[in-house]
């Protein structure tokens, strides 16, 4: 039996103006698992992410060739609603970046949008502070500025204000990278709860966090993915030397 | 050296400050400020002329301020640097070096004139609105300029559109940088005077509607001095002039300080 795929991507290949950043990617990410992006700077990971929302489209003489399905669609097909296909695909970036603007404005911002209405609005907020585990820690602060969090718990505030488009898929660009240990460990706890409810596609602050979470990784080098498998298999037993090599530390 | 420079450029300013409000301030009595002028104002107050400052100026940012402030919304968020980006600022930045006399001339051939709206109120403003443009184009791009690309990034990425991703996170991150500009602009409609009398006049009736022409505090003061009617009223309303700027200028501050408190 064929095992179900949440995003196919096909033959897919991008560049930035004349230089390329990934080259013929083929992959296949499953529904409700934690997909693990990882590999050395510049290898196309960030990009990979940005083009499975389409955010790619902002930046300017950016081209592709291939395609890549989300639950069989198209997301290039010149009739899809990219405001819809974002909502489908949140993503949270390696930097926190709230808005300025209340707590409670940044995780509402993507709900008001689509015009939910003022109650509706209450339960959303509460609902995405509280799976993405920082409830506790603002519930009586929502309408101060979100600028005044520390890094950990703005990082779980931008998570929180993707979980409130109630997406399918969560990229994940290196939630954890300038946060302490302490609130890594709490965003990685995060993670694995999310997991029951959603697709996740993660680039990991470094292996070791990658093998804490993941089902599934793929390693990338330069534009190429070298080789993807489930993250035991990757991280002990790899098919590919250049896999190995940075495993084990010998690069990156 | 540097001392030097910086405390003569205080001691200029205190001298003039104090020269007017020396003289000034003896004058300013309530009915200073709402009694209209008598006998070309050798008596009686300036009421008419800080009513006729307030509309002039009020027309002027009103036309202005969303004028300019689309215009660089437009060339920062609409257009990458292209031929019509770069014409549009090379136009904006002559039209900052050209001197008020020439917006005068301008606005008194094309408003006064051919579209036959006189020397009036309306004149007068659009013609300070066609002045204060090219400030509040450059300091509303300067401030647009300086918000983080991530937020924009944000936005889209929560599903927004361009027009929402403007809306709501660009403008109101820029809004402290636009409202200085529109302050400066305030600044230098109260105190134009050559264009003012070209396209506005120099009438000291009360004002009845948008058509009518007014004299403003600073052509008030110009004309009073020059053509020597009194001294002293003309240093009063010198020093109200002095007052109000400094008022408005208090007042926004004040306000643009608590609007950044409150989203930091």
């Amino acid at each position: 039996m064929p095992l179900e795929t949440k995003i196919s991507i096909k033959d897919f290949n991008f560049y930035y103006d004349s230089s390329q950043a990934l080259r013929n990617i083929n992959l296949d990410i499953r529904p409700k698992e934690i997909f693990t992006v990882f590999g050395p700077a510049r290898s196309g990971k960030t990009t990979l992410l940005k083009s499975l929302n389409r955010l790619t489209d902002l930046i300017f003489g950016a081209n592709h060739t291939g395609s890549i399905f989300l639950d069989g669609m198209d997301i290039f097909d010149s009739n899809v609603d990219l405001i819809k296909l974002r909502r489908r695909i949140g993503m949270v970036f390696d930097l926190p970046t709230p808005l300025p603007m209340s707590i409670f404005d940044n995780v509402a911002y993507g709900p008001k949008l689509s015009g939910k209405t003022k109650k509706c609005l209450n339960e959303i907020v509460e609902k995405s502070l509280k799976s993405a585990v920082l409830w506790e820690e603002v519930k009586d602060r929502l309408h101060t500025s979100a600028l005044r969090l520390s890094g950990g718990q703005q990082q779980r505030l931008c998570i929180a204000r993707v979980l409130a488009l109630e997406p399918e898929v969560l990229l994940l660009d290196e939630p954890c990278s300038g946060l302490d240990p302490i609130s890594t460990a709490s965003i990685e706890e995060t993670l694995v709860q999310l997991k029951k409810d959603y697709t996740i596609v993660l680039v990991p602050h470094n292996i070791q966090q990658a093998s804490r979470v993941a089902d599934r990784a793929g390693f990338f080098l330069n534009g190429d993915l070298i080789e993807e498998g489930p993250v035991y298999q990757i991280f002990t037993k790899p098919r590919e030397k250049r896999t190995e090599n940075y495993v084990t530390g010998r690069f990156g | 050296m540097i001392w030097t420079a910086a405390l003569s450029t205080i001691a200029v300013m205190i001298l003039i400050l104090f020269q007017i409000l020396r003289e000034g301030l003896p004058v300013l009595h309530l009915s200073f400020f709402l009694e209209s002028p008598k006998s070309m104002g050798r008596e009686g107050g300036i009421f008419s002329t800080i009513i006729g400052t307030i509309a002039l100026t009020g027309v002027a940012i009103l036309f202005g301020a969303p004028l300019g402030v689309g215009t660089a919304v437009f060339l920062r968020e609409y257009t990458r640097e292209s031929k019509i980006s770069r014409i549009i600022r090379f136009g904006t930045d002559c039209l900052a070096g050209v001197p008020s006399i020439i917006f005068g001339l301008f606005g008194f051939v094309f408003f006064v004139i051919k579209l036959n709206m006189g020397w009036s109120i309306l004149s007068g403003g659009l013609t300070l609105t066609a002045m204060i443009l090219p400030t509040v184009i450059s300091t509303t791009e300067e401030s647009i300029r300086g918000i983080s690309p991530s937020y924009r990034e944000v936005s889209y990425s929560l599903g927004a559109t361009k027009w929402q991703t403007i809306t709501r996170v660009v403008l109101p991150s820029a809004l402290p940088g636009i409202l200085t500009g529109i302050l400066l602009s305030v600044g230098r409609s109260i105190g134009e005077t050559a264009a003012v009398i070209l396209t506005a006049g120099s009438s000291l009736v009360m004002p009845t509607s948008l058509f009518s022409p007014i004299r403003t505090m600073a052509v008030h003061f110009y004309i009073l001095a020059r053509e020597g009617i009194s001294m002293e009223m003309a240093y009063g309303t010198g020093a109200t002039l002095i007052l109000l700027v400094l008022m408005i200028n208090v007042i926004a501050q004040w306000l643009i300080n608590r609007y950044i408190r409150r989203r930091a």
